[in-house]
């Protein structure tokens, strides 16, 4: 076979990197180049430099180093029993594409994962070896580094001094899962991993007795992923298990991700369209579940079969449940019962508490303010407002239902 | 009449010393414009400014964006706030006020269009006249917002030579030094080789089975196509790709690959009760029983724990310490007593003059047992059935250690060691014997001690938990 071009090599090794949903590039430490000695710098929230067609953010180079891989996991495109072609990119090729790049403002850093060639040691230590590098040449953009678990814990910490983010994938939903469709992977040894580079973490931020920091470790923290669709694991076990590994590893973020077709796949799981209203719908139980305040309980019910309701959000689902917390008056009513109202987030709940404090407040106020007053008017009261009949109607639920499009084909 | 006209460059400072000379002016008497679009007929000569203009903080935050607005509105609406602010000083909070809206809705709009120029601007590498690389770009903002946008690039490219050019403003940066000029330009014809790479990039890293176009023009819209350069690579990437998932799914599983067939079978892990036992009815020894306790299900706790804690400590240990369970960082790190109680312990145990690594240090129960609020793990007590299922390992560690004699620190450990864990605080002190009959010494968990609110109570508390612990000696002189 001709050797590989560049081209060639970069086609192959981001096709097999799009299944990790992550391109995150925020939260990490301030940086800049202003001094003229080096490349790059960060912003707190981040920059999306582009959007795919299929609506994803690109915020960074998100690459395999090699898509060799002695693993067979069979939701993977890489495993080892697949017929892909495979390549490997040097390390100076990485660096190179990182930062030729980033100068053209294409890119907010790298996000480098791998398949697993040799041993978890050798691998992580590639990787290691490619951040390093960027890092001595100047680079001051974001890197993201996913982690090998089995690799050794020098490595990790290596890894995590380099690196803004380190995240380890959980990949599916139950161990039970994991050890049949990944069989080489194990999932005790996934969360031991986590939890050493929260300790890691941990003691870093620790200040020595000269009250100094010993470094920044992963400054942006940790993440993980978990396939959704892919497995018969419903979404009470799928948010359990996420707000169990947010409490437990203090992890940033855990992106689900619909399992969608892969080319050359394993005749162990059937090639469904990817479950991209599900995905979202847990996207949005997460938010509740860490930022308004939810139960898990309240979000997903045995009633429903421990699913969320694809038609609706949660947030509108619990609230079509639970009439009888509602109407909510937005001049009166505390937070925490203001974060429940439909159309209400989190920046238009503060909002409306500094503002009522001028003068009460009407619907058309509130949607002035940037509240979603379509959804929310049914169940508030404000000035000038009440729902009456609304709240009790027996079609509330379906005027939020958007009729079924037809499929063209 | 008033009618302050502002420069296309320095805008801010010019608006803020003309705001501040009419802060005490009625909007409806200034007619605010830019220098180059529109002229004044009828403009009286600004009045001194007053000296003690004041403004909330968050005042020149809101402004700031304002200033770039193309139409010029931004400058009325920025000196309305101004003006409205001296009667009003708590105006800006209210978001229900339509001019703190209306400044609210324009900031955003600016912000997204310096957002969306950190984002969509592209450099080509040009021909360099000195030692530094240098790169060129066209961009095309909403609004006139080339000064608010480039610390931004100062700050990311410090290291190359640049210019930004704008169909208003050239931006340039050489070595080091910064330099606006308001002039005319008109788009380039440029390419760079890279481009073709990066669309590659685009191309791949897009996943055809879930396609999503309008949630791709929400955040990019078409007028910035023209020139990001993968956005030629959008219309085909669309039109193929209902054909190319299609054509996954028709084409169905495959073969595994024949090398994969003939690669090693990976190898099995220990056996759970390895046969090498050196004897098979006496006590299996510490490393066995550790490998063996990791696959424990005996209790549900192993399903929502990280890892099993099992004890640890010389196994020819005097001394063996049972607490309760591993709390959330022993669960972490896999170790017994190195959360807060743990470090509480080694103090304590350190001015009672005993070496902890002397000692064999064990908890009754070996997984975390604990409720999620929110983002937190709390601890919570195990039930007697957890504790009645572990007991069988702390009976093993009985066994392998042969401890000469047994700390009980706290009720579950009591529980387990004696069966009874009634009544703790009127026992401690004691010397109890375990089930198979070896002296315990009874006394409280440091965790306890770390619950009690009051500063004296924890202190004299703490005091009898070291006196406790220093008795221990005699005990084993005994």
């Amino acid at each position: 076979m001709a050797k590989m071009t560049i081209q060639d090599k970069l086609a192959l090794l981001s096709d097999a990197a799009k299944y990790d949903a992550s391109c995150a590039s925020s939260g990490t430490s301030k940086r800049g180049s202003r001094d003229g000695t080096g490349l790059g710098s960060t912003t707190g929230s981040g920059i999306c430099h582009a959007y795919a067609p299929d609506g994803r953010c690109i915020s960074l180079l998100k690459i395999l180093m090699t898509n060799y891989c002695v693993y067979d996991c069979a939701y993977c495109v890489n495993r080892a029993s697949s017929n892909v072609l495979r390549a490997r990119f040097t390390v100076d090729e990485v660096v190179w594409l990182t930062t030729e790049f980033y100068r053209r403002n294409y890119i907010e850093g790298l996000f480098l994962s791998s398949g697993i060639i040799k041993s978890s040691d050798y691998t992580m230590e590639e990787m290691v070896r490619i951040a390093e590098k960027l890092r001595a040449g100047g680079f001051r953009g974001y890197v993201h580094l996913k982690t090998i678990p089995e690799a050794s814990p020098e490595l990790i910490e290596r890894a995590g001094l380099v690196a803004d983010r380190l995240s380890i994938n959980v990949e599916l939903p139950t161990d039970a899962s994991v050890r049949s469709l990944a069989p080489e992977k194990d999932p005790v040894g996934i969360r031991k991993a986590m939890g050493k580079v929260r300790l890691t973490k941990e003691d870093y931020a620790e200040r020595s007795f000269t009250g100094r920091r010993r470094a920044k470790f992963a400054p942006a923290g940790q993440s993980t992923q978990m396939i959704v669709g892919a497995d018969a694991a419903d979404d009470a076990t799928i948010l359990g298990n996420a707000s169990r590994l947010y409490g437990a590893y203090g992890l940033k973020r855990v992106y689900y991700s619909a399992f969608s077709p892969i080319p050359d796949s394993s005749a162990v799981l059937p090639l469904i369209d990817p479950p991209l209203m599900r995905e979202h719908r847990l996207y949005q139980a997460d938010w509740l579940l860490r930022f308004y305040d939810f139960e898990l309980g309240e979000i997903v019910t045995r009633d429903a079969g421990g699913m969320l309701d694809l038609d609706v959000d949660p947030k509108l689902a619990w609230a079509l449940a639970n009439r009888d917390r509602f109407p909510v008056d937005v001049n009166r009513a505390e937070k925490a019962m203001l974060l429940r109202v439909p159309g209400f987030g989190t920046k238009i709940v503060d909002r409306i508490l500094k503002a009522r404090r001028q003068g009460a407040l009407g619907l058309e106020d509130i949607r002035r303010m940037g509240g979603r007053v379509k959804a929310a008017r049914a169940f508030v009261t404000a000035k000038g407002h009440h729902p009456s009949g609304a709240l009790d109607a027996a079609d509330l639920r379906a005027r939020f239902v958007k009729p079924k499009q037809m499929e063209l084909f | 009449m008033y009618a302050p006209r502002l420069p296309r460059l320095g805008t801010e400072p010019a608006w803020r010393d003309a705001a501040r000379r009419l802060a005490a002016v009625r909007p409806a008497d200034i007619d605010w414009g830019w220098e180059d679009a529109d002229a004044a007929f009828f403009a009286d000569p600004l009045p001194e400014a007053p000296t003690d203009l004041t403004v909330p903080k968050a005042f020149p935050g809101l402004v700031r964006p304002l200033l770039s607005e193309r139409s010029g509105r931004g400058f009325a609406l920025a000196h309305a706030l101004l003006h409205r602010l001296q009667a009003q000083r708590g105006l800006l909070s209210s978001r229900a006020d339509s001019d703190v809206a209306e400044a609210q809705r324009i900031a955003k709009e600016i912000r997204r269009d310096i957002h969306k120029m950190h984002a969509f601007l592209r450099f080509r590498e040009v021909d360099a006249p000195g030692p530094r690389r240098a790169f060129a770009a066209w961009f095309e903002p909403d609004h006139r917002i080339e000064e608010a946008t480039a610390d931004f690039f100062v700050n990311r490219f410090g290291d190359m030579d640049w210019r930004i050019v704008t169909p208003e403003v050239t931006v340039t940066y050489r070595d080091g030094a910064l330099d606006l000029v308001a002039t005319d330009s008109l788009r380039p014809e440029a390419e760079d080789p890279l481009e073709q790479l990066w669309t590659t990039y685009y191309s791949n890293i897009f996943n055809p089975a879930r396609l999503k176009v309008d949630a791709m023009r929400a955040e990019m819209p078409k007028k910035y196509w023209r020139n990001l350069p993968e956005a030629r690579a959008i219309p085909d990437l669309i039109a193929g790709a209902r054909a190319a998932t299609l054509k996954m799914q028709q084409a169905g599983p495959t073969q595994p690959a024949p090398q994969s067939l003939r690669r090693p079978a990976r190898p099995e892990p220990e056996p759970a009760m390895p046969d090498t036992s050196p004897d098979l009815f006496g006590a299996p020894d510490l490393p066995t029983l550790a490998r063996e306790v990791e696959g424990c299900t005996r209790c549900p706790l192993h399903a929502p724990a990280t890892q099993v804690v099992f004890g640890e400590g010389p196994a020819a240990a005097r001394v063996m310490i049972v607490g309760e369970q591993p709390g959330d960082r022993e669960d972490i790190a896999g170790r017994p007593f190195v959360g807060p109680a743990g470090q509480l312990f080694d103090e304590v145990a350190q001015a009672a003059g005993l070496d902890r690594g002397d000692c064999y240090v064990t908890n009754a129960v070996k997984h975390f047992k604990f409720v999620q609020k929110g983002k937190r793990r709390i601890h919570q007590k195990p039930a007697t059935s957890e504790v009645n299922a572990c007991n069988w390992w702390l009976g093993q560690e009985l066994r392998a250690v042969d401890p000469a004699l047994v700390v009980a620190m706290g009720a579950t450990a009591l529980h387990a060691l004696t069966g009874k864990g009634a009544g703790l605080l009127k026992r401690r002190g004691g010397v109890e014997r375990t089930k198979d009959g070896r002296p315990v010494l009874v006394t409280v968990h440091p965790s306890y001690l770390l619950r009690l609110p009051d500063p004296e109570a924890r202190a004299r508390e703490t005091e009898a938990f070291r006196r406790d612990l220093a008795r221990i000696p005699d005990l084993l002189a005994a």
